[in-house]
């Protein structure tokens, strides 16, 4: 296999920009409708937190392991006593 | 190009999948035992779950020319009925010498329960004294990595398993290194949402090199696409990829895990064959 970075980029960039566009626009539809309501609720503003460090872990330059850093963020903790709390 | 979905749900599915996935060249897959959308009540409901999937689908299956595999437990998501579960692990050995039932699975955890994780292991207790393949599922969404780490400890904990013998599907990018690196197989589930794109699946293919790596659709009654593989296998081809890398992952490498067990009586296409010359 023998593709460059430019030539997945240039296969890609449509795909991401509509990508990018959606991700925008439901920003959008999420912020014009807490204008017109009370808001976010704690739950959701912290769900809109993850969102916000999702978008700064994509624009980020260092790595290449974006998706692993993403799944992470999405992830709950791991604990790893999970035995002793179970008693297994 | 043949392949084999190694993990899709074919109960739940119509006869016209069966023959779209024949024309797209499924010659074989392996139907794990798994959720039917509610909880059932007895353990003679999952008898009967297990006549139809030891009997009625490899028939059905057949007549498109896939041979058809699979997999006993009772899934997770039911395991919070300890009770029930017993009962269920109890009745399994009845069905395990039926021709098509290639090990134990898809078992695992669900929402990484202290309940899930006693049935979980008195599964692998029952596999381990059958000398049953596993294959496992791993939880969804943000419990992943949690019950993922949870089900690798457990299993490596059991001296009995041998981690070549064990499959962990559902894996995905921050998953795969650790199922690889301790030495299990590692299946990429093809589902739209919640699991791995094609595209993404691809990537990880690129990273880790396909060495035990399975490619399977999950296909079942919720959102999911039954012809999930050959997505993956025309995205690879889109990328350039080598024949032979891409009939690894989705040919070869289940042939092999699933060598391992004796009822894997597979026949590729066109085995014995009578050369003609007219």
């Amino acid at each position: 296999m023998n593709r460059n970075a430019d030539l997945i980029l240039d296969e890609s960039f449509l795909d991401v920009r509509a990508k990018l566009l959606e991700v925008a626009a439901t920003l959008d539809r999420i912020d014009r409708a807490a204008q017109d309501h009370a808001g976010l609720s704690a739950d959701q503003k912290d769900r809109r937190g993850q969102i916000d460090a999702a978008i700064e872990i994509c624009a980020s330059s260092d790595g290449a392991d974006r998706a692993a850093r993403l799944q992470h963020l999405f992830s709950r903790p791991f604990q790893s006593d999970w035995r002793s709390t179970m008693q297994l | 190009m043949d392949y084999i979905d190694p993990h899709i749900h074919m109960v739940s599915r119509t006869t016209d999948d069966y023959a779209t996935l024949a024309r797209m060249g499924c010659v074989a897959m392996s139907e794990p035992a798994f959720w039917a959308g509610y909880d059932r009540g007895s353990a003679d409901g999952f008898r009967d779950y297990f006549r139809q999937l030891t009997d009625v689908e490899p028939k059905r299956a057949a007549q498109y020319g896939i041979q058809h595999f699979t997999w006993l437990c009772i899934n997770a998501k039911e395991a919070e009925n300890v009770s029930l579960s017993r009962d269920v692990i109890a009745m399994i050995p009845e069905f395990l010498d039926s021709p098509n039932v290639l090990g134990i699975g898809e078992i695992g955890l669900n929402k990484n329960t202290k309940n899930e994780a006693t049935i979980f292991l008195e599964h692998l207790d029952l596999a381990a004294k059958f000398e049953q393949l596993i294959l496992i599922h791993t939880p969804h969404l943000a419990d992943k990595y949690q019950g993922t780490r949870m089900i690798l400890d457990m299993l490596c904990d059991d001296s009995r398993l041998d981690p070549s013998r064990v499959l962990v599907d559902h894996v995905e990018e921050h998953t795969i290194g650790e199922v690889l690196d301790r030495g299990f197989w590692a299946g990429m589930t093809l589902y739209p949402v919640t699991k791995c794109t094609p595209e993404r699946a691809a990537d990880m293919i690129e990273r880790y090199d396909g060495e035990r790596l399975l490619a399977n659709s999950a296909g079942d009654w919720g959102p999911s696409k039954p012809t999930a593989v050959p997505d993956l296998i025309f995205e690879m081809r889109r990328r350039g990829h080598r024949e032979s890398l891409i009939r690894k992952v989705v040919y070869e490498n289940p042939i092999e895990f699933f060598s391992q067990s004796k009822n894997f009586r597979f026949q590729p296409r066109g085995a014995g064959e009578v050369q003609s010359d007219s």
